[in-house]
């Protein structure tokens, strides 16, 4: 990819993000759409699900990984925010836990 | 606006009371960013990504989970239709958000655009409460709120991709901030839903649509199968879980 379809494409993610965050300001000032309601309590759960099998969509993350390390930090992960309940400690603690894996256990 | 102190403090002082409350309540989101952020500017430099790349998607992007899908992306096929479409699903609970600080939001002036541009979860997070410190002007509360999120996520993100070079310890593996990210956030999702049909089906129609389409089409082939049953099955779904009434004047 050129530098300039990079631009592109970082300036349609962008483009998209501001419509979602203006169009509530400048189109549902009276009502919102009962659809848009309906959409918005089902739709977060379902996208959250799609990109959680987005990120494995090429199997193990680093080279030379059998997929057991993926599968043990992502237990704990999981494990982590059911326990804790904040996203900062399970991000930090499911990254660090795959960190230690693929470089001193799995390599 | 109540306020209790019998003499109102000049405007430079509440403007400065104001940022010191804001700083107060965004302390977490200083230390949760600070990690997120400065992964995510390692794990841009670690896909080969020149410093900038990261800094101005922090900028113009500036919704932390769609930088690190379009960080994944932008190492793939030149796909803008995909990159559109999937900036408005990800982001799509904004929609919510903004209808949710409408009425708080009004009155706010030149400050407005920015507060809009700016409304991300954490911030959300903080201002959909509703909650406001005495002694503060509201608008330069909520001004600064944003302003302060903002630069923590951008400042971490430039540092991670500007001092990745010279890091102390091994990075391989930071790959995996990305699933944690997506992994702890529909843990969250589910665990603040009653029942998990939505969830459950997002991971099984990805998961057909990753082998029926590869891994080149299948987002917006999910994208679009997504919405389209969620739609077609709108009676029977709405029936199991209440749809919020968002009722605003």
């Amino acid at each position: 990819m050129t530098t300039m379809q990079a631009a592109i494409m970082i300036g349609l993610a962008a483009l998209a993000t501001q419509i979602t965050r203006w169009t509530p300001f400048l189109l549902f000032r009276k009502r919102t759409p009962q659809v848009i309601r309906y959409l918005g309590t089902l739709l977060p759960s379902a996208i959250w699900g799609m990109l959680v099998v987005y990120c494995f969509r090429n199997g193990p993350l680093v080279e030379g990984s059998s997929g057991v390390p993926e599968i043990i930090a992502s237990a704990v992960t999981l494990g982590l925010q059911a326990w804790r309940r904040n996203m900062a400690v399970s991000i930090a603690g499911g990254t660090l836990c795959y960190m230690a894996l693929v470089q001193f256990i799995f390599r | 606006m109540s306020t209790a102190t019998p003499c109102p403090p000049g405007r430079a002082a509440l403007i400065l009371a104001s940022a010191r409350a804001a700083f107060r309540v965004t302390i977490p989101i200083l230390i949760g960013f600070g990690f997120c952020g400065f992964s995510y500017g390692l794990y841009m430099r670690s896909l080969g990504f020149e410093p900038l790349f990261p800094i101005l998607m922090a900028l113009t992007i500036f919704a932390g989970s769609l930088e690190f899908i379009m960080a994944s992306m932008l190492t793939g096929p030149f796909a803008p239709l995909t990159a559109f479409v999937i900036g408005l699903i990800v982001n799509a609970r904004h929609l919510f958000y903004g209808i949710a600080m409408l009425d708080r939001y009004r009155g706010t002036g030149g400050l407005k655009p920015y507060l809009i541009y700016g409304l991300i979860d954490e911030t959300f997070s903080i201002l959909g409460m509703g909650y406001v410190p005495q002694g503060v002007d509201r608008r330069w509360y909520y001004f600064f709120v944003s302003l302060f999120n903002e630069s923590y996520w951008v400042l971490s993100t430039a540092a991670g991709a500007l001092f990745s070079d010279g890091l102390p310890f091994d990075t391989r593996g930071i790959e995996f901030v990305l699933p944690a990210l997506f992994l702890a956030i529909f843990m969250n999702s589910w665990q603040q839903e009653r029942q998990h049909i939505s969830s459950i089906g997002g991971l099984a129609i990805t998961f057909c649509c990753l082998m029926a389409f590869g891994t080149h089409y299948f987002l917006l082939a999910s994208m679009a199968c997504i919405v389209l049953l969620l739609l077609a099955f709108r009676r029977k779904l709405s029936a199991l879980v209440p749809v919020q009434e968002g009722e605003h004047s």
